[in-house]
């Protein structure tokens, strides 16, 4: 068993929704109760995700709430937080509720993220106040970054007063927006408009001045580059209220990647160099960035089959992240889970319910690793409704066993219960 | 080795260009005669799929084949089904499946003939299930401009011009394979936008001439690392001492992407003027691939002058594409009467 407070061996017996005992040598809990066997597993609070894509409403085509919920739960997640770039956009109290009416019976925990501005546009705020009053503890036009400063200073103040979390996909549309890769080199090379790194230590430099300024909480989505990562380095030495995440994708993958002409490989920001991989890294060793999050995000094959130009940015990752941060980043179990668990369960705002330490009381909200369990990614057999994973064909070692939702095992034996 | 494919000049190497080049003399001479055809491709089939307009390209590619004896089948975005929501793959799959033995791929975006490789190789794999369904397709793929990226055919014939142009008008004949050996060749202009720079940069540096790209930093590549060029924003300076200027086109829409103040300014900072061109030794060759912009990246009077090989470009196009295409469809035979 590992979690927040170290790790041990036991069993846990769950009841109801929550664990009744964690005690080594537990010997069932009567009759009908369903035993799962955790044999050379890791025992771990549910994972959490601070960023997937469940495109529902409006683009069910690509993946609907219940399909991306179960993909999560075959991840290992126990929460995942619904990014607002929906059609429409979760940018009001009304969405947020259909939103959470959809969630339901899935098969984790979908906490809605609310949009910052009306319709993403990035001109006028979106009632946060209402969104915060059901439950909505993350506002992000992710996709988009806060273009105008003066916008984004008032959406920190508001925030502030909520006591929710501002997040910000950080690129300079300005100097990104005609791109479609990594700028440099490589992309000089193919003939392909780059993004360049600047444009996300540009934003990331404002939005960390802002926040200084307001001294309101942020969260930086998906950092990609080792410029944006020293810039979130000298903000926490200043002391500034900033949090940051990175994707699996943005890992251990580099824009090397693009030289196949694959839109599979689109995706904003864009893969880097191996340099910014090495500079992640150290991020996640000493600390900078505080959680692992997907950027879950499902395209469907006619989104993807197109000219680099014209495809659709995002490479679906709920099933591969935790196989990824176990086998290839070369972290022990208990920092990958600090990462991918009670960390991001804490900038959600999620700590009582998700994330917690596995003890008597606490919600069932678990997952079950098996860290020596070789797989190889199959696209087909992903069970996000899309197959736009960047990860086919890798063997990957380590892999969730088993699921437990608010006690349910929602996930035996790598097979999704419902 | 003859590659399958032609998406990028570097497909061919030292060897491959030679070839291309030697047999583009054969086909220099086909065209020559009283019917300019030959039946080397008799029975193949060689689509035209052009997802951007180029009716110069286009034409120069559809008169090779047909010199060759293929059939042509062309497709251009204006009469195609992606507006009707049907993806790049299904269009070349659907083509495919009407029997296709080398596509001649054109689009705005690098990369998409790379692409349409890749679909034809991998077409009625496990998943594939797109028209037809066909255990893989032996067809070539013939790169005929992708965005920014490459002009493979464009270069092979710029290659042909300055090579046997040099030796036509002044009798240089130099030792092959690396034709262009010692030459200072400047290219001027929209590189970073340009797929014909990428490729000619490759082929020339390949046949052993020293580039020079000569542009203003807005219009060079964010990186021009591993490129085997220098870089100069002196006009004089470079058209005084090259034995080719290759001018490329400038669009207009630069000027309103912030890459440039004004035409005007261009034309007297980088543009070919009468009163520059006078610097041009006397037997340097000026270039360009079409469309020229009189007045803009050149002076009429030196698109016309003696040293211009601008329309003897034009004329080497076809027979340099119907060498590419015999060189990747053809049996290897011997060349027909």
């Amino acid at each position: 068993m590992v979690d927040a407070s170290g790790s041990r061996r036991a069993d846990v017996l769950v009841k109801g929704e929550v664990v009744a005992e964690v005690e080594p040598g537990l010997s069932g809990g009567g009759p009908g109760t369903v035993v799962l066997d955790a044999g050379g597993c890791i025992v771990a609070p549910g994972l959490v995700d601070l960023h997937a894509h469940l495109r529902e409403p409006g683009a069910e085509e690509a993946e609907t709430i219940e399909t991306g919920a179960r993909a999560a739960a075959l991840g290992g997640y126990t929460a995942i937080v619904a990014m607002p770039n929906t059609k429409p956009a979760a940018d009001s109290a009304a969405v947020v509720r259909h939103v959470l009416d959809l969630a339901k019976g899935a098969c984790c925990d979908v906490r809605p993220a609310g949009a910052i501005t009306v319709g993403r546009e990035g001109r006028l705020l979106a009632p946060m106040a209402e969104m915060a009053a059901l439950g909505v503890q993350i506002f992000t036009d992710d996709g988009n970054c806060v273009q105008d400063a003066s916008v984004m200073r008032r959406a920190l103040e508001y925030a502030s007063g909520l006591g929710v979390v501002i997040a910000d996909h950080c690129e300079e549309p300005t100097l990104a927006g005609a791109g479609w890769m990594n700028e440099g080199e490589l992309s000089s090379l193919l003939g392909l408009p780059g993004r360049p790194a600047v444009s996300e230590e540009i934003m990331v430099r404002r939005d960390l001045a802002l926040a200084r300024l307001t001294g309101a909480r942020l969260h930086l989505l998906h950092l990609s580059s080792a410029l944006a990562l020293a810039a979130v380095r000298e903000a926490r030495a200043e002391g500034i209220a900033v949090t940051a995440e990175v994707t699996p994708h943005h890992l251990v993958l580099t824009e090397e990647a693009v030289r196949s002409y694959d839109p599979l490989f689109k995706v904003n920001p864009p893969l880097r160099t191996s340099s910014d991989l090495a500079a992640l890294l150290t991020g996640l060793l000493d600390g900078t960035i505080d959680a692992i999050a997907t950027d879950h995000a499902p395209h469907p094959p006619e989104a993807k089959q197109v000219a680099f130009s014209e495809a659709a940015p995002g490479m679906v990752g709920l099933e591969t992240a935790l196989g990824i941060a176990l086998f290839e980043l070369g972290l022990p179990a208990e920092r990958v889970l600090a990462l991918m668990s009670w960390q991001p369960a804490a900038i959600a705002g999620l700590s009582g319910s998700h994330g917690g330490p596995v003890a008597p009381g606490a919600p069932a909200n678990l997952c079950v690793i098996d860290p020596s369990r070789q797989w190889k990614v199959v696209a087909a057999a992903l069970a996000s409704r899309s197959h736009n994973t960047p990860f086919a064909g890798r063997e990957i070692t380590g892999k969730v066993r088993h699921t437990i939702f608010a006690g349910e095992p929602v996930v035996i034996a790598e097979e999704a219960q419902r | 080795m003859t590659p399958r494919h032609l998406l990028s000049v570097s497909d061919l190497g030292l060897d491959g260009i030679d070839e291309v080049l030697r047999l583009a003399d054969t086909f220099v001479e086909v065209g020559r005669r009283p019917i300019p055809r030959v039946p080397a491709l008799r029975g193949k089939t060689v689509a035209s799929v052009f997802f951007e307009d180029s009716t110069r390209t286009r034409l120069s590619f559809e008169t090779a084949a047909k010199r060759l004896s293929a059939d042509v089948m062309t497709f251009t975005s204006s009469s195609s089904s992606l507006n009707k929501g049907e993806s790049l793959r299904d269009t070349v799959l659907t083509l495919e499946a009407m029997g296709v033995d080398a596509f001649v791929v054109r689009h705005s975006c690098a990369g998409v003939p790379a692409q349409v490789a890749g679909w034809l190789e991998s077409a009625g794999g496990p998943g594939a299930g797109g028209p037809g369904g066909q255990a893989g397709s032996a067809a070539s793929v013939l790169n005929a401009g992708d965005g920014a990226h490459e002009h493979p055919t464009q270069a092979l014939l710029d290659c042909f011009t300055i090579s046997r142009e040099r030796e036509r008008r002044f009798g240089h004949s130099p030792a092959r394979p690396a034709v262009l050996s010692g030459l200072r060749i400047a290219i001027v202009g929209d590189i970073r936008h340009s797929r014909v720079a990428r490729s000619n940069v490759i082929a020339f540096s390949t046949l052993g001439a020293s580039v020079t790209l000569v542009a203003p930093p807005t219009l060079l590549p964010p990186s021009l690392a591993g490129w085997p060029v220098e870089v100069s924003h002196d006009m004089d300076a470079v058209v005084a001492k090259s034995d080719v200027v290759y001018l490329l086109r400038l669009q207009s829409e630069r000027m309103n992407e912030q890459f440039l103040p004004s035409l005007r300014e261009y034309t007297a900072t980088f543009g070919l003027t009468a009163e520059r061109a006078r610097l041009l030794g006397p037997s340097a060759l000026v270039m360009h691939p079409g469309p020229v912009r009189r007045g803009v990246e050149i002076a009429a009077e030196v698109a016309d002058s003696p040293s211009s090989v601008i329309t003897t470009q034009v004329a080497n196009g076809v027979a340099v594409r119907m060498a590419v295409l015999y060189l990747l469809l053809g049996s290897g035979a011997q060349v027909g009467a």
